[in-house]
């Protein structure tokens, strides 16, 4: 298990074929890739990600522990980034190695649920007109209970 | 002694990042009772605690948790991660 918080940007082809080859008697990979997108609305000038450092990584094995717990997993590995980013940055992504695929997509789902809601990041959209904090929906709460 | 650590829109609202407290609280809910009558940015920052979550040395826990032993107590709104 890889759980890597950081500023830098990532390459998510070269980190998905290191994860891939790194792995071996694993038949299937899933990956999720997380981007910032622009708004609907007015144009985003920046996204920052606020988190809290000391409990972040803590905070995000204890989601990689429960679903290597659950799902039968050869590897997860989880790249989130903070700090300021610009529309089309890549903020973060999700990889799970498992023998067959059902393992693997339902534990990136579980993983992307829980990292939305359990993983202390705080983001922040800038436009020209101003500066708001994402809300968390409603529906991001709700998804953790399927699991 | 606790350290109380503020992130996003509650650290803004009360305009500090971290502050270390002395307090007798014996929960969290004790501890924002007590904050909260530090002045106007505090009372406003804990007003709707339903818009807040709190961790306690770095577990993320209710209101009604104990403090005791506590060393590190955050308040921040729900996250948005991912």
């Amino acid at each position: 298990m890889n759980v890597r918080v950081q500023t830098e940007a990532f390459d998510f082809g070269l980190e998905a074929n290191n994860f891939a080859t790194a792995q071996t008697d694993m038949g299937a990979i899933v990956t999720f890739l997380g981007i910032v997108r622009n708004l609907e609305e007015t144009n985003l000038s920046y996204m920052d990600i606020e988190h809290y450092p000391g409990m972040t990584e803590k905070a995000i094995y204890k989601i990689t522990d429960e679903a290597a717990n659950r799902w039968s997993l050869g590897d997860i590995l989880v790249i989130h980034r903070y700090g300021r980013l610009s529309t089309d940055d890549l903020i973060m992504m999700v990889a799970t190695a498992s023998k067959h695929r059902k393992d693997a997509f339902e534990a990136a789902e579980f993983l992307m649920d829980y990292l939305k809601s359990r993983a202390p990041f705080w983001k922040k959209e800038a436009t020209d007109q101003s500066q708001d904090w994402v809300v968390s929906k409603v529906e991001d709460e709700a998804a953790l209970k399927k699991w | 002694m606790i350290d109380v650590l503020y992130f996003a829109w509650v650290r803004e609202r009360i305009g500090k990042t971290k502050e270390t407290v002395e307090t007798e609280a014996e929960t969290v809910a004790g501890l924002v009772k007590e904050l909260s009558e530090r002045g106007q940015r505090y009372a406003l920052a804990f007003s709707d605690l339903g818009s807040l979550r709190v961790a306690v040395d770095q577990e993320l826990l209710d209101f009604d948790a104990s403090l005791k032993g506590a060393r590190e107590v955050a308040f921040f709104p729900p996250m948005t991660g991912g």
